[in-house]
C-alpha cells in the first residue's frame, strides 16, 4: 500500500499539494485525473522520493519514503515520468536491462536475465531488442520504456502521462498493456491521465485533483459525472452512456 | 497480446552492437603504434641495436629510462582522457562537453600556477593534488552553473562552460603576467610528452586507475547519463554517483595536467565516435573509449615526433588539428541525422 498522510508541497510559496492523504494499491488500476497545475506529477514526485514533502508523510508498505534505503524501494516502486527524454544512445535491451539495477547493482544473474527475457517478450520488443532508442518510433519506445518498469518488478508502478504524444492507435495499445499488467501480472498501477475517457474504460478508480486537493476519488463510473467533471475541470462536460459505458463529451 | 502486433516488421537484431571485427582490429592498431613509438628518436634504438649491444647499453638505457615511459605515458593519459570525456558527458547529459569545454582544465590550471607561486618548490605529488581540488571545484562550479542557468540548446552547454573556462583563463593569464609565469604557463597549454622520462611520468598511472575505478561503477554512470529521476526510480543515490564522477574526472584532468598539459579535443571526440559505433552504454563503451583514446594520442605524438625530424612539434597542435577535423565531421553528421 502507498500511503500519503496529510501531505503538502510548496513552490516559492504556492502550494502545489495541500495536506493530502490518500491511498494506492487496493484496486488493479487507478487513474489520476485533473486539470493542468493540479499537482499530479508532484504527487508523483512525492511518492517517488523525488520532491520531499514541507509537512506530511508517505509510506510505500509502511516504510517511510523519506528514511527508507532508495535501493529498498526501488524494488516496491516504479516510477516512469513523463517525457523521458534520453539523451543517451541506449538499445532496448540496454534499457530493460537498467530496470534490473535495484535487484542486480549491476551484475546480471540468471533470474535477472530472466526478468528482463520475459518484460521484452511480454511487450513485443523482442524485434526491436538491439535497436537504439532515437531509431524507435513513439509508441515503441514508450513500450520499451514500459518494459524497463516490468523488469524493474516492483508491485506498485506509478505511470505519468504514459499516453503523450502518442497516436490513437498507440494509446489504445498502452492502455490496454497496463490492464494486462493489473490482471494478469499483478501490479497495482497508478497513472495520471488526460484523457477521462481513458480513465473511465481502463481504470477501476478514479481520483480527481484539483488545486492540489483531492476533490473526488471513487470507482471509475461514479466519477464519470457532468457534475463532477464540471466541478474537475472547471468547464461544462456532458457524460453519455453508449453501448453501456459513460463516455465525456468535451469538444465543446 | 499477440492482437498488439500481429506481424513484427524489422527482423531480428543482435541485442548489443558487438563489433568484434573492428574491436581486434583497433587492439592491433594500438599494439602496433605503441612499438613504433618506443622506436623513434633522434637517438638510435631499434630492435636491432638492442639485440646487437654493441653501443654499450646506450640503446637499452634509453629505451628504459624515455622510451617507455614516454609510449606509458601516452597511452595511459589517452586512454584516461577519453574516460573523463565520456564521463564528463553522463554527468551533463550532453555530448559536447568534456574537460577543456566546461572549465575543469583552466581550473587545475589555476591551481598548478597556484602552487608553483606559494610553494615553489612543492612535488609533483603535491602539485596533481593541488591541481586535482582545483579541477574538482570546477568541475563543481560547472555544474552548479549549468543548473541555475536552464540551457535549452544542447550546443549552449559547452558555451557556457568555455565562457567559465575563458574567465578563470584570464585569471590565471593575469597573475601569470604579473608574476612572471608566463612562459610555464604557455608550456603548460601545450600538450607534450617530450620531457617525460623515468621518475617524472608516474602520475599518469593515476589517471590509469580512475579509468579502473569508472569501469567499475560503469553502470552507475550509465544509469544517471538516463538523467535524476531514472536514477533515483532506479534506487540510485544520484549525487554520490555524480561526486565519483566529479573525482574521476578531476583527477584524471590533473595528472594529465600535470605531466604533459593540456591535450584539448580528445575527451570530445572519442566519446562522440564511439557513441556512434557501439551506443552510449558505459560498460559496452569503457574499452573502446580508452584503445581509441590510446591510439589516436600515440599515432599523434608519433606524427608530432616525425614531421619536422629530428624536432618535436607539440603534441597539443596535432591533436588540436586532427581533433578540430573529427569534431566538425561529429558535427555536422548530426546535424544531417536532424538531432
Amino acid at each position: 500500500m502507498i500511503a500519503l498522510e496529510g501531505v503538502t508541497k510548496r513552490y516559492a510559496g504556492q502550494t502545489v499539494v495541500d495536506d493530502v492523504s490518500i491511498s494506492f494499491g487496493g484496486e488493479g488500476v487507478t487513474a489520476l485525473i485533473g486539470p493542468n497545475g493540479a499537482g499530479k506529477s508532484t504527487l508523483f514526485g512525492l511518492v517517488g522520493r523525488l520532491v520531499r514533502p514541507d509537512a506530511g508523510r508517505v509510506t510505500v508498505d509502511g516504510l517511510d519514503v523519506a528514511t527508507t534505503s532508495s535501493q529498498e524501494l526501488a524494488r516496491r516502486l516504479a516510477v516512469l515520468r513523463q517525457d523521458n527524454h534520453v539523451a543517451a544512445r541506449l538499445t532496448v535491451h540496454d534499457l530493460v536491462e537498467f530496470g534490473r539495477f535495484p535487484h542486480s547493482r549491476g551484475r546480471l544473474t540468471v533470474a535477472d536475465r530472466e526478468h528482463i527475457e520475459r518484460a521484452i517478450a511480454y511487450l513485443e520488443l523482442d524485434a526491436y531488442r538491439g535497436r537504439f532508442l532515437d531509431e524507435l518510433s513513439g509508441g515503441q519506445r514508450q513500450r520499451a520504456f514500459i518494459a524497463m518498469v516490468l523488469a524493474q518488478d516492483t508491485e506498485y508502478v506509478l505511470l505519468d502521462e504514459p499516453l503523450n504524444n502518442l497516436d490513437l492507435r498507440h494509446m489504445t495499445e498502452i492502455m490496454r498493456l497496463v490492464r494486462e499488467m493489473a490482471d494478469q501480472l499483478g501490479k497495482r498501477v497508478v497513472t495520471v491521465l488526460h484523457d477521462v475517457n481513458f480513465a473511465a474504460t481502463y481504470a477501476d478508480r478514479i481520483v480527481a485533483m484539483r488545486e492540489g486537493r483531492v476533490v473526488a476519488d471513487a470507482p471509475a463510473r461514479e466519477v464519470m459525472r457532468p457534475e463532477v467533471l464540471a466541478a474537475v475541470y472547471d468547464t461544462t462536460v456532458d457524460v453519455r452512456e453508449i453501448d453501456g459505458r459513460p463516455v465525456a463529451l468535451y469538444y465543446g | 497480446m499477440t492482437a498488439l502486433h500481429p506481424q513484427p516488421t524489422s527482423t531480428s537484431t543482435p541485442a548489443r552492437p558487438r563489433r568484434t571485427g573492428a574491436g581486434v582490429l583497433v587492439g592491433v592498431l594500438l599494439a602496433v603504434l605503441a612499438v613504433a613509438s618506443l622506436f623513434i628518436g633522434v637517438s638510435d634504438v631499434s630492435p636491432v641495436s638492442l639485440l646487437s649491444g654493441d653501443s654499450d647499453g646506450t640503446a637499452a638505457f634509453l629505451l628504459v629510462a624515455s622510451r617507455i615511459p614516454r609510449t606509458v605515458a601516452l597511452v595511459l593519459a589517452g586512454a584516461s582522457l577519453g574516460i573523463a570525456g565520456l564521463i564528463m558527458q553522463m554527468l551533463v547529459r550532453n555530448k559536447f562537453v568534456e574537460p577543456s569545454t566546461t572549465g575543469v582544465t583552466e581550473f587545475a590550471t589555476l591551481g598548478m600556477l597556484g602552487t608553483t607561486v606559494v610553494v615553489p618548490g612543492m612535488a609533483v605529488v603535491g602539485k596533481t593534488a593541488v591541481a586535482a581540488v582545483f579541477g574538482l571545484v570546477g568541475t563543481w562550479v560547472f555544474l552548479r552553473v549549468v543548473r541555475a542557468v536552464p540551457v535549452r540548446q544542447l550546443v549552449l552547454v559547452p558555451l557556457v562552460g568555455i565562457m567559465l573556462g575563458g574567465v578563470v583563463g584570464a585569471v590565471t593569464t593575469f597573475f601569470a603576467y604579473r608574476l612572471d609565469l608566463l612562459q610555464s604557463l604557455m608550456q603548460w597549454s601545450q600538450g607534450s610528452f617530450a620531457g617525460v622520462m623515468q621518475g617524472r611520468y608516474e602520475f599518469v598511472w593515476i589517471a590509469g586507475a580512475m579509468v579502473v575505478v569508472a569501469w567499475v561503477a560503469a553502470d552507475r554512470f550509465s544509469v544517471i547519463g538516463l538523467g535524476e529521476e531514472f536514477a533515483t526510480n532506479l534506487g540510485l543515490d544520484f549525487r554520490r554517483v555524480v561526486a565519483v564522477g566529479m573525482v574521476v574526472v578531476a583527477v584524471i584532468t590533473a595528472a594529465v595536467l600535470v605531466t604533459a598539459g593540456l591535450i584539448p579535443f580528445l575527451g570530445l571526440v572519442v566519446p562522440n565516435v564511439v557513441s556512434l559505433l557501439i551506443g552510449d552504454n558505459v560498460r559496452r563503451a569503457i574499452p573502446w573509449v580508452a584503445v581509441l583514446g590510446a591510439v589516436l594520442v600515440v599515432a599523434c605524438d608519433i606524427v608530432a615526433r616525425t614531421v619536422r625530424f629530428p624536432y618535436e612539434i607539440p603534441l597539443s597542435v596535432v591533436v588540436g588539428v586532427v581533433g578540430a577535423v573529427l569534431f566538425l565531421w561529429l558535427l555536422l553528421r548530426r546535424r544531417s541525422r536532424a538531432h
